[in-house]
């Protein structure tokens, strides 16, 4: 009986959480660990390992050896910056209805085009790397909004459009970058030292990490994606877009331009966090060869971070750990594909929150016919 | 044997939050036509959904003709002899009526054919016995929608169905259609069948059925037989308590004219012309009602009026100006309120909170305005809480309530209250009462009619002809896309106004109104 009261008091409590997607991000994280935890278990790797090498990602020190080095927390939050910018550009499209699942164009024509500012732009120090952030920014919001007005005025699928911008995207980028005198297959002249993102602060705190002054772009990107969305009158007309694109056309919202604004900021957000890995990750620019997949990532990261603004940061950041985390597991003898599956499974865990409610309610449903039963 | 075609003993079944069927007891007489009353919600269709085999009961136990069963699926609720007529008809339209009915069970001929000669034959001889009149080959997108439900009873008839549900039968018909099919029920009962009549109608209850049994909040009232039972008892146990059937209403003071349209035609979603040569005036402290049958272009003219869909010619004037090609946002400035007739897709964004939804159309006006773009939210929650005891919307977390969590009638008086509060000249109201109880609905009546007072111009569509019959001082009925004539209220009869819903052009009324002059 006392067994009894205490599962459904957990089953109060889990359906409670259910309802509340912060909880479920987080019960959905923990979960991911602890199938990830036992899988290497099964492989009959410890366990321990694992954690030990995500302690030293979060906090520098090694418990192994008792030895600390900030690099590894400035390693973490570089990993973390174009998640985090890639998660709210696929956040911000999501919060009006779309889905972007163009990041990764809308970043190849940021670190493009900041590429280009570097090696050509005014060297200026500050004013430098300031321009060649403006024009990605700029780059990238024109990316989005081609689509966005698209989508707006001709309903063409934002689907389609932004995976076809994404090749084209990254062909240009390659044909661009290769015309420039002096490059060869993969790689630029080295920039000035004026465009790059080097913060002297961060370099003595986090022991030479490649850590920069992109930190700071993206947490004033996230600051400024919660002022937007939930403060401004333009976020209330994006969030009644995102909601019901019918009611805010009825209400005299003008649906075709939310749509383009939106589809631009969320570029905007991704052609940042191309810049920011060219001008603070790089000393030169790179002539691509293949997709650096921090755009498609910004999916996972928006998902789990349920598409607001502190929800995005904080998965961003989860995210950019298991990614930074995995060469140290390699040194653990912990298989550094352990990461991928446990974002992987995160992921899935989310999207079953629906089955999850199912298996309530068909709880409910049991208990309401067993006690009919007793009581006839 | 058992007296009972059907005994349903005990039927519970809970939805996540709702206990639709509260140990519901129904027990129908073999070859009666019982009648099932509730409101919206009351758990009537539920109950048949479970009767038909579509959802299973948490507890309880189904008897047919005496014989306890499960009924897994609608096909085992078929080899039962149990058949429903949805509201919504299932029906292919480039097929002909005899195709319709033996799809999925073809009768063949020896060479492996589909024996439509026999098919044919038998439904011709069904629709004899039991004079549903119906055209076996005719195609179904030829016959009106009154024979089209006439296809869905021969449908399960051809299924050897002995008892009959018919969920909200009178729903789509027109007042003639609707006694045809009384007398059609009629006739099936004195020819063996048992009928269960899915209505929140009482006119209908009293004119065919024997029994009826009421249920509200899931939960069985009584049984009764009707012939001994009055229209009002029957509304109080429907609603719990006693209802007003008429609307106390002053006569309009018509004022200038504030909505004029001439000449209007606009496309409909397939191409075709869904309003025709459409002209009609509403003038201040009147209501115009337009009488239809759904379907018949009243909801292409409400979104030609406000924006949501282009004319294809015509014009369109408020109090003068010319708002024909006019944005949405303009044609609200100019002081035109909507009520939609889908308030889930046009009406409410669902998962805004309740003083969010209040201000769907104000929000950039100057008084919610802060510097550097925000919205003050501060204004926004005062607004809802300003509103909700003026209309009394109950909403459990005051502003904060999302507006999904609200009940439909709580949901139709907050449009109803961001539509009234931008004090507009003209209010275009379509549907407002459409799946409420008649709580809310007395409620809405009552309101509309004091914006009338005030000297509003009211539009109001619906399919109701009750409530355009209580509600409005002149009828325009609409057929096909045309109007296709207009009557003063107070010379209006309801068979009347059926006829010319159903396309006749009526001759001048013989009571004509001297005085008033208007003709539009």
């Amino acid at each position: 009986m006392k067994k009894e009261r205490t599962s459904s008091r957990f089953m109060a409590t889990l359906e409670h959480m259910l309802s509340n997607d912060s909880w479920v991000s987080i019960l959905v994280i923990v979960l991911g660990f602890l199938v990830g935890t036992l899988l290497l278990l099964v492989i009959g790797r410890n366990p321990a390992g694992m954690y030990a090498a995500m302690l030293q990602t979060l906090t520098g020190y090694d418990i192994t050896r008792n030895v600390w080095n900030a690099r590894y927390i400035g390693e973490w939050l570089t990993a973390s910056i174009p998640l985090i910018l890639c998660g709210l550009s696929m956040g911000f499209a999501a919060r009006t209805g779309l889905f972007n699942i163009g990041a990764e164009g809308q970043y190849i024509v940021g670190l493009t085009v900041a590429q280009f500012v570097a090696l050509y732009g005014p060297q200026v120090p500050v004013l430098h790397w300031v321009l060649a952030l403006l024009a990605a920014g700029l780059a990238g919001m024109l990316w989005g909004g081609i689509v966005g007005f698209l989508k707006a005025s001709y309903s063409v699928s934002e689907v389609v459009a932004t995976i076809m911008l994404n090749y084209i995207a990254f062909f240009l980028s390659r044909w661009l970058t290769m015309l420039i005198p002096g490059t060869n297959t993969y790689r630029t002249p080295t920039f000035p030292a004026t465009a790059r993102l080097t913060s002297t602060l961060f370099l003595r705190l986090t022991n030479e990490s490649r850590l920069n002054l992109g930190l700071w772009v993206a947490l004033a990107a996230c600051l400024f994606y919660w002022y937007m969305i939930e403060k401004t009158r333009k976020g209330f007309e994006l969030r009644a877009t995102g909601f019901n694109k019918e009611a805010a056309r009825y209400a005299g919202i003008k649906v075709t331009s939310t749509i383009t604004i939106s589809m631009s900021i969320a570029g905007l957000f991704a052609g940042l966090a191309g810049a920011i890995v060219a001008l603070g990750s790089f000393s030169y620019g790179r002539v691509l060869a293949g997709y650096d997949n921090y755009g498609f990532n910004g999916i996972a990261v928006a998902l789990v971070g349920n598409s607001t603004a502190g929800g995005t940061l904080l998965s961003g950041l989860l995210f950019g750990m298991l990614a930074s985390a995995q060469p140290l597991m390699q040194g653990r003898q912990i298989p550094k594909e352990i990461t991928w599956i446990i974002s992987g499974l995160v992921v899935i865990f989310i999207s079953l929150r629906g089955g999850v409610r199912l298996f309530l309610e068909w709880r409910a449903r049991e208990k309401a016919r067993l006690r009919k039963e007793t009581m006839e | 044997m058992s007296d009972y075609a059907i005994e349903m003993i005990g039927i519970t079944k809970s939805f996540p939050g709702v206990l639709a069927n509260d140990d519901i007891t129904l027990r129908v007489r073999d070859q009666e036509i019982h009648a099932l009353l509730g409101e919206n919600g009351a758990g009537k269709s539920t109950l048949m959904s479970i009767l038909f085999g579509l959802y299973q009961a948490d507890a309880g136990t189904i008897k047919v003709r005496g014989r306890p069963v499960q009924i897994r699926d609608p096909n085992h609720a078929t080899a039962l002899g149990i058949g429903m007529v949805h509201q919504h008809f299932k029906l292919v339209h480039n097929f002909t009526v005899t195709e319709n009915i033996i799809l999925g069970s073809e009768p063949r001929t020896k060479t492996g054919d589909v024996d439509i000669r026999s098919a044919e034959r038998k439904v011709e001889e069904l629709s004899r016995i039991y004079g549903l009149n119906v055209a076996p080959k005719a195609l179904i997108e030829q016959i009106s929608v009154g024979m089209q439900q006439r296809v869905e009873i021969l449908k399960i008839l051809y299924r050897n169905a002995d008892i009959l549900i018919f969920d909200e039968p009178t729903a789509v018909l027109t007042p003639q259609e609707i006694d045809e099919l009384m007398q059609i029920l009629r006739r099936l009962r004195n020819e063996g069948k048992t009928i269960i009549l899915i209505t929140h109608k009482l006119g209908e209850i009293k004119q065919v059925a024997d029994r009826c049994t009421i249920l509200r909040r899931g939960k069985v009232i009584d049984t009764v037989d009707v012939a001994t039972t009055g229209e009002m008892e029957l509304a109080a146990m429907m609603v719990g308590r006693p209802v007003k059937f008429k609307l106390d209403k002053a006569p309009a003071q018509p004022g200038k004219v504030v909505l004029e349209i001439e000449n209007l035609c606009v496309q409909g979603a397939h191409g075709a012309m869904a309003v025709q040569d459409c002209s009609l005036q509403v003038r201040e402290g009147e209501i115009v009602g337009i009488a239809g049958v759904d379907g018949n272009g009243q909801s292409e003219l409400v979104e030609a009026l406000t924006g949501l869909r282009p004319i294809a010619s015509g014009r369109i004037t408020a109090d003068g100006k010319d708002i024909t090609r006019a944005s949405i946002r303009e044609r609200i400035d100019a002081g035109m309120g909507h009520i939609p007739e889908d308030r889930h897709k046009y009406g409410l964004v669902l998962k805004f909170r309740l003083d969010e939804n209040l201000v769907l159309k104000t929000y950039r006006h100057g008084v919610y305005r802060k510097p550097l773009g925000m919205l003050d939210m501060e204004k926004v929650s005062n607004n809802a809480e300003r509103l909700i005891p003026l209309f009394d919307i109950r909403a459990g977390q005051g502003p904060a309530t999302r507006a999904m969590s609200m009940s439909g009638g709580n949901q139709q008086k907050a449009i109803l209250a961001r539509e009234i509060d931008l004090s507009p000249r003209l209010l275009v109201v379509a549907q407002p009462t459409r799946g409420l109880d008649v709580g809310a609905i007395e409620n809405i009546h009552a309101r509309l009619l004091a914006e009338r007072d005030k000297g509003r111009a009211i539009l109001l569509v619906s399919f109701e002809l009750d409530e355009i019959m209580n509600l409005c001082d002149r009828i325009a009925a609409m057929s096909k896309g045309r109007i296709v004539g207009i009557v003063d209220a107070e010379h209006a009869d309801e068979h009347r106004i059926g006829a010319m819903m159903a396309g006749y052009v009526q001759e001048e009324p013989t009571a004509a109104p001297a005085a008033s002059g208007v003709q539009a």
